[in-house]
Parts: C-alpha cells; structure tokens; sequence
C-alpha cells in the first residue's frame, strides 16, 4: 500500500491520539457513572464504539510508522507538577514503541468488549464491567503513552487498579475477592522496587523525563551510588530496582503467584489484561529504558536469567494443570518469560515482537477458552471435556490457530528455503531462540528450546483433552446442574451462571459419587487426566449438548485468528530484520543490530532446534493423550514426587503463606489485641471514658433530689464564709 | 435574774432545733414546716429581746411583720402540701425527690 494514504502528518497524529486515549476515558465515566440508569444497551454501545473507535484511529498511526511516514511525537496536555527541579507534565509520547503497544491494546481491548457482549450477556453488572474495561484501556494507554516515569507509574497503578477491580468483579465469590487482593498486594510489592527506582532515577539524574534519562544514561556508566550502606554501580542499582517493577506487573518468577489465581475474573478479563496487554506492561518498560539497561550487563544479566527461570518454571507448572484457563495461565508467565530473556539478551526487537504476536495468539486461547468454557456451562475442567471437536467447530478451529501459533509451527528458513514461513509464534519465538544462541548464551538458548517443547506438549495436551478423544461431560458437576435444572441448553447459564456459586455447591450434588475437581486438584496423588474414578464413569456426554457461542463471541475469534497467522510472517522484517529494524525502530529502543545479523549466522540445527522441539512436544502429546491415554497416570504414578512437586506449582503459595502470610497475620493479630485493644484503647478512648463515667457517677450521687440536703449543704457554704467574713 | 445573754442561748438553741428538723427529719413535710415556724419564732425572741435591751421599739414592730409573714407562710406551705399529697398521694420526706440528677 502506498505510504501517502496512511501516512500521517504530525497534525493527524496529535489529534489522534487525543481520541485514542481519551474516548475509553469518558466512555468509562459514562458507562460508570450512568450504570444501570442508562441501561445495559446504551454502556455497551458507549464503550464498545469508543473502543472501536480508538483502534481504527490507532492502525492508521502504526502502518504510518512501518511505512517510515509518521516521526515521534510528544502532545502535551496537562501541566501536572511542578515542584522545585521536578517538572511532570501530562503528554503524549507517541512513537514506534508506543505505536505498537496502541494497536495491540486498542484491537485486543475491542475484540474483547465485543466478546463480552456475548459472554456477560446474562450478567446484572454488565454497565459496570464495561466501564471497568474502558477504564483499564484508559489506564494502560496512559502507560504506553508515558513520556515521564512518574505518569508511567500512574498508568501502572491505574491498569492495576483495573485489573484488581476485574479480578474481583464477581465479589460475591470469596475466592474472586482473595484473587483481586492477592494480585494487588503481590503487584505493590513489586511497585516499591518500582517507585524506588523512580526515586533514584531522579536523584541521580535530576529529571523524570524518560527521553532525558536515556540520553544521560551512557554518561552515568560505571559511577557507583550509596545503596543500603554499599557502595555500587549506579546503572545496575536503578535498572534492578526498575525491573522489580516489571517482574510484580509481569509475574515473574517470585512475584509471579498472582497471575493464576487472576483467573478467578471474567475470562474475556483474562484474555485483555492478564495475557495480552496488562502483564506485558513490565516487558514494554524494560524495551522503552532499553539504552538505560544497556548502560548495565550486570542488570541486564539478571534480566535474561529470570526471564528463562520463569520461562521454564511456568511451563512445567501448566504440564500439570487441569483447569483450562490455569494452562492458559502459566503459558502467559512462561511467554512473558521468553520475553524478558530476549531482552535480556539484548534483542529488545525480538522481545516486542513476541509481545505483538502473543498478544495476538494468547488472547484468540482465551477467548477460545471462553467460548469452551461457555459452550460446557462454566465447566473449566479439561478432565470433563472430551470430544468438543464436533460439537463447536468454530471455537476449535479458533483454538487450533492459536495453538498452532504458540507452538511455533513453520517451516525454517533452512535447506535451501529462503523464507521461514509461519504461524505468528513461529517467527517471534524462534528469532528469541536464535537470537540467545547468537548473544552467546547457550545455556539460556537450551532452556528456551525446552520450554518450546513443553509449550508445544501443553498447548497440543489441552487441545486434545478439550477437542479430541471421547466426551467426559457426564461427570462435571456443572454439565449435571445443567442437566437437571434446565432440561436443555436454552436456559443453562441462568441461575447459576459465572461461578457465582463455590465449585463445591451442595444442594442436588450429594448423591453424586465424583470428586469435585478442587479435592482431586488437592490430594494430588491422583493423575490429572484419565485418573481412575473417570474410567469407571461411563464416558458419555449424559445426554447435555455443547452449543456454539453467539457471534458477537465469534467474531473476535475469527479475527484474533487472523491476527495469530499473519502477524508474525508480515511484521517479523520490522521488527527483527537488521535493516529494516534499523530503519523502523530509528533508535527509539537499543536495536542490536549486530545482533540481529548474528542471528541469521547461526548454525542450521540451531535454527532448526525450535521446530524439532515443537514435534517432539506435539507426538509427546500425542502419544499420551491420543495414542495411549493410560500413560500420564503412570508416568504421574512413576514419579509421584515430581508430580506434587509440579502440581503444587513448586509450593511457592505454600512457601509464601509461610513465610509472609503467616506472620503478617500473626503480626496483625498481635497488634489489633495487644498493642490496640489492650494498650491504646485502654488507656486512650476506653480508659478516659471510664474516668469520665466514674466521676460523673460520684457527680451524680451528690444529686440526691431530696431539698433539705441542698439546703444543708447551702447552710454549710453560708456558716463558711460568714465565719470567713468574720474572722477577716 | 434573767438577761439578754439568756434570751439569746434560748433563741439560739430553738433555731438550731429548727434547723436540724429540716435536715434529720425522715418523716413528713408538715414537721419541715414546723421546723420553719421554729426557726422564725427564734428569730423573732431575738428581735424581741434586742428591741427591749436597746428600747428600740422598731424591733417589735419588725417581730409582728415576722409573726404575719409566718402565718401567711404557713397557710400557703400547707396548702401546697395538701395539693401535693393529691397529687403523688404521699408527704413522705424521702419520697420527694424529683430533681435526683
């Protein structure tokens, strides 16, 4: 297409943006404030329009920037704080970066209210839920938008806000409530390392303003600075402490307990803010520093190894879960891991890349995921799936894309074939893995060729339990309700629909003879699929019919799917190709491109390890979930120890309940008894009150009612001072 | 001989009897108002037997004001008494305590 039409001149841009991120603003306030008073239809026309709207106005910046049209741009419009040195105004930085994050954001945001036209259509709080998104949008354009840390942190504070509120949006569901609250305490954890960093930023650099910094930062190489009594590298301190930030938004390893548990909120919440665009915050703000963490290879070390620890430990974690959007869940952590390594080793291009197309790819999962989850009334169990294939065809041909796009499959640019062509994962992924092989890091380019392997067992173990084999619907608990409450699918999802009720819901369940899937989750020493008590039931579909999603459901499926095929193969030369990298990014982050170069040097099986991992991970599959479905429970019943140990996600909750929960609860309760209660309301509020209630209690006595004691008493004022006056 | 000083102890002891009528009385209201009556009529020997011991005759004269003053109290004490015995149906000193605080 030609660069004149879609080429924009600074004037566009400036009003574009203005529209782009002010309109999911307002939509927000009048979908909130309105609420129920201007009713259900009119919020979701306001805030799903305005979200349309914002990203046909954001394409239009992007292409621009591919087509090398569109140059940086800075709107300024607020003047925000001015105190002393410090200057923070509200603008707009649009640039490539930004321009991607805009995009990914405004077409996943409204893809995802779309859908949720279709999977909150049964819910009273819909007002209120797509104001909540908007304002998410709102929050998460702030942060890419950023042209200052301190209103980078807002837009962070704001897209967590969002995502707690979302999160616990169900709140009459505890374990919704605990979620949200869990992921925004882990997240202010990570916020401190944040603010700090923003503290020391200032103070070694004086200003806030991102483009400042990074202009500053190659000259603060190698000073050191005071940090908690030691003396050390300046760069490495502030980037540390930055990256704290990102690994509390991102999930890393350590801070990364919240994110599954965020899976207790709407899915199309899932899809929007905890796959494609909120949890990718910490990988967009570690690319946009980029020349601030270049001035630091110790931090950036750090960087690299936490994005493979994380990568690998996620993977393994979702080899072993059973809960559909759990599986989900971890493979997020585990990709944003693979995006952090990337950058770690210095192929900011490839990590944004991964970014782009995993936000594309992950948010077609999950809102596949949904549509199943739907179509199986709110059953999240993969156990109780089987044989949807037939059933839903449109969300498994969806899936399958998605799958097929984070597993990587492609045809290497190798053996004579000029051009790798494939799936969006295909070419984001492999450049990761080449690019850590080039970087001179084998070690990580291994794990990153086994967590292609897992990634590729997982996705295809879910695929198949969930579409293929024969259909285990007869003992969910949720298909049973179904049964008999309904008697059809027309009203399944009426009364009890979206878990309002606890997993365990008593009621017509008791005579029931299966275990719900939280006491199988638990026990875990019964396989996770095929387990015996399965074998026993008569496989059936007990008489219950999947239906497809409506189409508002299906329409964000088809064109995610697109998304998933064709982001990678049309976008990989920008984003990772030396000279067109170059060309595109004009230094907005650190683009390697000696780097770049080195990974098209690297060896044949090098390029090729992704692939034939991703095989092996899908005959792995394959075999045990197709060809001989007994085999997981005996490998499970093999290593049985290995088994709990990834069932129970490495007993990190365990370990923090331990250690954190516990004695903050412990110092809680002494504190709220001891030290309040038996101490400060004692002798402040309690104690003076008692005081006060005696005195007035003796006060009292003196009022007797009878009037010869007060005139007694007059009598004895009267002797007293004629006898003062006379003895004067 | 009987003197001022004698007339003086005699007032001093009926008024102090009247005062402690007031005050020690557990009874009913109508030994109050006598207690009253007690204290004005030692007052009044008081006026009395100054008035003779100075012959100053304006102390008598104040003696009758007193006497008419007493009786006008009493009728209207009593009075009161008899409206207040209907009213809560008893003169018991105890049971007049209306402004307990």
């Amino acid at each position: 297409m030609d660069a004149r039409l879609r080429g924009n001149d600074g004037e566009g841009i400036v009003t574009s943006i203005l529209f782009i991120v002010f309109l999911p603003l307002l939509a927000a306030v009048v979908a909130g404030l309105g609420n129920k008073a201007i009713g259900f239809v009119p919020a979701k026309v306001i805030t799903t329009g305005a979200l349309f709207a914002s990203c046909l106005l954001s394409w239009p910046i992007f292409l621009g920037f591919l087509a090398g049209a569109n140059t940086a741009q800075v709107v300024p419009v607020l003047t925000w704080i001015v105190s002393g040195d410090m200057a923070v105004d509200w603008s707009l930085r649009v640039d490539q970066l930004t321009a991607i994050m805009l995009v990914v954001i405004t077409s996943v945001s409204a893809l995802v209210h779309l859908y949720s036209w279709g999977y909150m259509s049964e819910d009273p709080d819909q007002p209120r839920f797509f104001a909540y998104l908007s304002l998410f949008t709102f929050a998460m354009l702030m942060l890419v938008t950023a042209d200052t840390l301190v209103q980078m942190f807002f837009g962070w504070e704001g897209v967590g806000l969002a995502s707690y509120l979302l999160i616990g949006f169900w709140f009459r569901k505890p374990s919704a409530n605990a979620a949200a609250i869990k992921a925004f305490v882990v997240n202010r954890v990570g916020d401190l390392g944040f603010m700090l960093g923003i503290f020391g930023t200032f103070l070694v650099f004086g200003t806030v303003s991102i483009p400042a910094i990074l202009a500053a930062a190659p000259g603060m190489t190698g000073s050191t600075i005071g940090f908690l009594g030691m003396r050390v590298d300046t760069m490495t301190v502030l980037c540390l402490l930055l990256f704290v930030g990102a690994m509390g938004k991102s999930a890393q390893l350590g801070l990364h307990t919240w994110l599954p548990d965020a899976m207790e909120g709407p899915t199309p919440v899932s899809a929007l803010i905890h796959a494609a665009t909120m949890v990718t915050a910490g990988v967009f703000m570690v690319c946009r520093l980029s020349p601030m963490f270049e001035t630091s290879p110790a931090a950036l070390h750090v960087v690299m190894f936490v994005g493979a620890a994380t990568c690998l430990f996620a993977a393994t974690v979702g080899m072993v879960q059973t809960d559909i959007k759990r599986v989900i869940a971890y493979s997020t952590c585990s990709q944003l891991g693979y995006m952090f390594f990337a950058a770690g080793v210095g192929a900011y291009g490839a990590a944004m890349f991964h970014l782009f197309t995993h936000a594309f790819f992950k948010a077609l999962l999950f809102l596949g995921a949904g549509s199943v989850i739907h179509a199986m009334h709110h059953e999240q169990d993969m156990r109780y799936y089987g044989g949807l294939r037939k059933s839903i065809p449109l969300t498994f041909w969806g899936m399958m894309m998605g799958t097929l796009a984070i597993t990587g499959v492609g045809l290497p640019a190798v053996f004579g074939n000029p051009l790798g062509i494939g799936f969006a994962g295909f070419h984001s992924k492999d450049a990761i893995i080449e690019a850590s092989w080039a970087a001179g890091q084998p070690g990580v380019w291994f794990v990153g060729v086994l967590v292609a392997l897992i990634t590729s067992f997982y996705s295809w173990r879910l695929m198949f339990l969930t579409f293929w084999g024969t259909p285990r619907w007869v003992a969910s608990e949720h298909i049973q309700h179904a049964l008999h409450d309904a008697h059809g699918h027309d009203h399944a999802h009426d009364d009890h629909a979206h878990g309002r009720h606890a997993h365990g819901h008593a009621g017509h369940h008791a005579d029931e003879a299966h275990a719900n899937p939280a006491q199988a989750e638990d026990s875990g020493d019964r396989p996770s699929t095929h387990g015996p008590a399965q074998q026993d039931l008569p496989a059936g579909t007990g008489g219950y019919h999947p239906h497809e999603s409506p189409w508002p459901m299906l329409v964000p499926l088809i064109l995610l799917s697109i998304g998933a095929i064709a982001a990678g193969f049309v976008f990989h030369g920008y984003f990772i190709e030396p000279e067109a990298g170059e060309t595109f990014w004009k230094g907005d982050i650190a683009f390697r491109e000696h780097l770049m170069h080195a990974m098209h040097g690297v060896p044949t099986i090098i390029k090729l390890s992704a692939t034939i991992a991703m095989l092996l991970g899908l005959f792995t599959a394959w075999y045990a979930y197709i060809k001989s479905p007994s085999f997981p429970a005996a490998v499970a019943g093999q290593f049985r120890i290995l088994y709990r140990f990834l069932v129970h996600k490495y007993y990190f909750d365990e370990l923090y309940h331990l250690i954190f929960v516990r004695p903050a609860f412990a110092i809680g309760r002494l504190l709220w008894h001891r030290v309040d209660e038996q101490t400060i309301d004692r002798f402040g509020p309690n104690g003076s009150a008692w005081v006060v209630q005696l005195s007035s209690r003796l006060a009292g006595r003196l009022q007797n009612g009878y009037v010869y004691t007060y005139a007694f008493v007059m009598l004895i004022g009267l002797t007293a001072v004629v006898t003062w006056a006379i003895a004067q | 001989m009987i003197g001022l000083t004698h007339y003086l102890v005699v007032a001093a002891i009926l008024f102090t009897m009247g005062v402690l009528g007031i005050f020690l009385n557990r009874k009913n209201l109508i030994v109050i108002l006598m207690a009253i009556e007690l204290i004005l009529l030692a007052v009044n020997l008081n006026l009395v037997a100054f008035s003779a011991y100075l012959h100053d005759l304006v102390g008598q004269i104040f003696a009758m004001f007193v006497l008419t003053v007493a009786a006008g109290e009493a009728a209207i004490g009593l009075a009161i008494l008899v409206i207040y015995f209907r009213g809560r149906g008893t003169i018991a000193v105890d049971d007049v305590n209306r402004m307990k605080g």
